[in-house]
């Protein structure tokens, strides 16, 4: 008996240490094949490729300013890739973020004009924040709507209704909601400056990174041990099944839809009240469509996002140092984030193949916990 | 990616951030300007004619210059505004997108006292940081002349014009344009399709397809890269006249001239100013006479008549002798725009609001 335990515990400790380690390997090759690919690129457009590599580090984590330069890119990408992942949870892939934030945005500005200009911070910026949510959720909503009650691709009309979103935003702006003091950038009025946002004590960085965080984490735990969030990735992985055994597989979808687009529009609602003080077209800059790419490089898992977030903004953050240092076109941080997303798509195909060693893995981890429960008992 | 395996690899990238030398930043002599840019330096438009002035200026004794282009009008221009002050100790900032003012370069100015902040757009006003000079050109002026040239040069009579957004910069543009081809022929009508935003390539294409469908065969425009209008306006054997910067080399036959910037002018003032800490005024403003805007070289199709006809009007203009809106002048909706004895000079701060089009221009707000 000790014999075979003692042999068999290890393997079983490594078989689970490989099963941890197993869902990364996909994305670490991606991260190393996209670096040996981009060095390849400035070697041959005749650039130096170990400087500009050290750039990029320090440039996006190389000082606490460049930490600060990179969570405050960081912070909306969070909101917006939750828009992704969330539906993506019951199978679904959205690409409409943008036009969540858009009207979040938008939803958030109206607000102070709807309120007395007396009124706290602490009723009116809860206040934007849930319009901008329910704004942001309603629009997805209704692409996940269209989807499961009328059978129309929510990939296709997410991203058709966010280029409607985008044009009710600007026809507003500039026409019914516009400040008439703004002549040549059309905004919403400004808002009181009671009701805008600050940074984070002793940060430079506004509240939206905390409240992307905690969305992030309210997420994952919502997704991994919530009975709903069971239920979603249930019907995710065969809706038929899960209609089978009586899941509400179109209220979950929906629902998945809604959580997501409140998250994109809460988004919406920082930029308009941490940043930029009112409405306009400035905000729409593709975080919305940047967060696809955080989503996808995260494996729509949540905790993930708030890494790949914080990668996405370093290199925002370091594609400007490079451009600064060896006059580098901007172009340079788009072919960076291109293998990147190339890379990810082409080694999750490799996760495929790893199945069946996973398999393997959890025999082997398996069989370790029969023999050490033995033991146990014998003892 | 780099970042992600460096950033795995956690204390690494500390210590190798650490370790690699910021160049020194204070106590250099030479002065170190950050330029930004919201679009492409090469967009043959306004990017460009920003990024002329840059590379004249980095050829001034004791200047560096740092670029960034592509910066979008949010967190992301605050952070480069910082970031060259904190990283490449830049001392004078040149945020060169309209957009760009309210309210990143506000609150990073603000922050920076001692930093020299220039922006483009002449929106400057009282109670605003002092340390910020915002220069704009009287542009309007060169649209004229683009129109005197155009009347001349057309034989349909009817000139397109591309718009970005109906904003008072814009009209002011379509209008000038307008007045000066009417002042040729009153006959002349500019047609004018908005495409919403400045930068929209496919839009732009096609409503310079439709314009000369339309019959008009002098393209011009407002947006902020005319790349494509006048490429395809070429393509299409249509004449062109450019805006913000000579988009000559890409209409060899078609481009007859062009409204442009010359940034070199305040960027060369703002830098002496700041090299012998002399005093800066808050908002720097002037057309052809001040050399803040220039016409491009006249093309092949520009006939004599024309030419002596534009010049003669620069000349005016220069002398300070050609105000552009005088009454009486009607709108397209057949109100007054401006009434009868009124004349507005170029310095009008009336004219900044202007929202209408005047009669002749088909198209509405």
């Amino acid at each position: 008996m000790g014999f075979a335990v003692s042999s068999g515990r290890p393997a079983a400790g490594a078989a689970r240490l490989m099963l941890g380690v197993l869902p990364a390997v996909p994305t670490v090759c991606a991260f190393v094949g996209t670096l040996l690919l981009f060095s390849l690129f400035l070697l041959v457009q005749g650039q130096p490729a170990t400087d500009a590599l050290g750039l990029i580090v320090q440039g996006a984590y190389g000082s606490s300013f460049a930490w600060q330069n990179t969570l405050q890119r960081a912070a909306p990408l969070m909101l917006t890739a939750l828009c992704v992942a969330l539906p993506a949870q019951v199978g679904l892939i959205v690409i409409g973020g943008e036009g969540a934030l858009a009207l979040g945005g938008l939803a958030a500005a109206i607000v102070p004009q709807l309120v007395p200009a007396a009124t706290p911070w602490f009723v009116a910026t809860p206040l934007m924040a849930l319009f901008g949510m329910l704004a942001g959720g309603l629009w997805v909503g209704a692409a996940g709507a269209l989807r499961q009650l009328r059978g129309v691709n929510e990939t296709i009309s997410s991203l058709l209704l966010s280029y409607i979103a985008i044009a009710l935003f600007k026809h507003l702006v500039e026409g019914p909601l516009r400040d008439p003091a703004t002549l040549n950038k059309p905004s919403t009025p400004p808002l009181p400056d009671a009701m805008t946002i600050g940074s984070l004590p002793g940060l430079d960085v506004h509240w939206g990174l905390f409240w992307g965080l905690v969305a992030c984490i309210a997420a994952w735990v919502f997704v991994r041990h919530s009975t709903k969030g069971f239920a979603m990735r249930v019907a995710g992985g065969n809706p038929r099944a899960a209609r089978l055994v009586g899941l509400p597989v179109n209220r979950l979808a929906i629902l998945a839809c809604v959580l997501g687009g409140a998250a994109a529009g809460l988004a919406g609602m920082f930029e308009v009240a941490a940043v930029q003080g009112s409405a306009n077209a400035s905000m729409l800059v593709g975080y919305g469509y940047a967060g696809i790419l955080v989503a996808f490089a995260a494996r729509q898992n949540p905790l993930a996002i708030v890494v790949c977030a914080l990668l996405v903004g370093g290199i925002e953050a370091s594609g400007s140092l490079l451009q600064r240092r060896l006059g580098l076109p901007d172009a340079t941080t788009l072919v960076l984030q291109g293998l990147l997303f190339a890379n990810l798509l082409a080694w999750e195909a490799f996760g495929v193949r790893l199945t069946a060693w996973r398999t393997k893995l959890q025999a082997a981890a398996r069989a370790g916990e029969t023999s050490a429960s033995l033991e146990g008992k014998h003892a | 990616m780099t970042n992600r395996r460096d950033f795995i690899k956690g204390a690494g990238a500390f210590a190798l951030g650490s370790v690699l030398p910021f160049e020194a930043a204070f106590g250099a002599t030479p002065l170190t300007v950050g330029v930004i840019y919201v679009g492409a330096r090469g967009d043959f438009g306004y990017n460009q004619a920003q990024a002329q002035a840059a590379a004249i200026i980095k050829k001034l004794p004791n200047v560096k210059v740092v670029e960034e282009e592509n910066v979008p009008e949010t967190v992301a221009v605050q952070k480069t505004m910082e970031a060259m002050i904190e990283q490449d100790g830049a001392t004078l900032i040149i945020a060169t997108s309209y957009g760009y003012f309210d309210p990143h370069v506000l609150k990073v100015a603000a922050k920076y006292p001692k930093i020299r902040f220039a922006h483009c757009g002449g929106v400057w006003k009282a109670g605003d940081p002092v340390n910020i000079t915002s220069y704009f050109g009287y542009i309007d002026e060169c649209q004229y002349l683009n129109g005197v040239v155009a009347g001349h040069a057309s034989k349909t009579k009817k000139l397109g014009f591309v718009a970005a957004k109906p904003i008072p910069q814009v009209l002011r543009n379509i209008n000038a344009y307008t007045l000066g081809a009417q002042s040729v022929d009153p006959s002349i009508t500019t047609h004018v399709i908005f495409t919403g935003d400045w930068s929209m390539p496919v839009k732009e294409a096609e409503a310079t397809n439709s314009l000369i469908d339309q019959g008009c065969d002098v393209i011009t425009c407002h947006v902020d890269g005319p790349k494509v209008i006048v490429e395809t306006a070429e393509k299409r054997g249509a004449m062109t006249c450019g805006y913000h910067a000579s988009q000559a080399p890409l209409a060899p036959k078609g481009y007859l001239t062009g409204a442009e910037w010359d940034w070199a002018t305040p960027y060369t003032t703002i830098v002496d100013a700041v090299q012998t800490s002399k005093p800066l005024p808050n908002l720097m403003r002037g057309g052809l006479k001040e050399g803040f805007v220039k016409m491009s070289p006249y093309g092949p199709k520009v006939d004599a008549a024309g030419r002596a006809n534009a010049d003669a009007v620069k000349a005016k203009m220069v002398a300070g002798q050609y105000p552009i809106f005088k009454g009486p002048l009607k709108d397209n909706k057949g109100g007054v725009a401006v009434a009868s004895g009124v004349t507005h000079p170029q310095t009008d701060i009336a004219l900044e609001s202007m929202n209408y089009l005047v009669a002749g221009v088909i198209g509405q707000i």
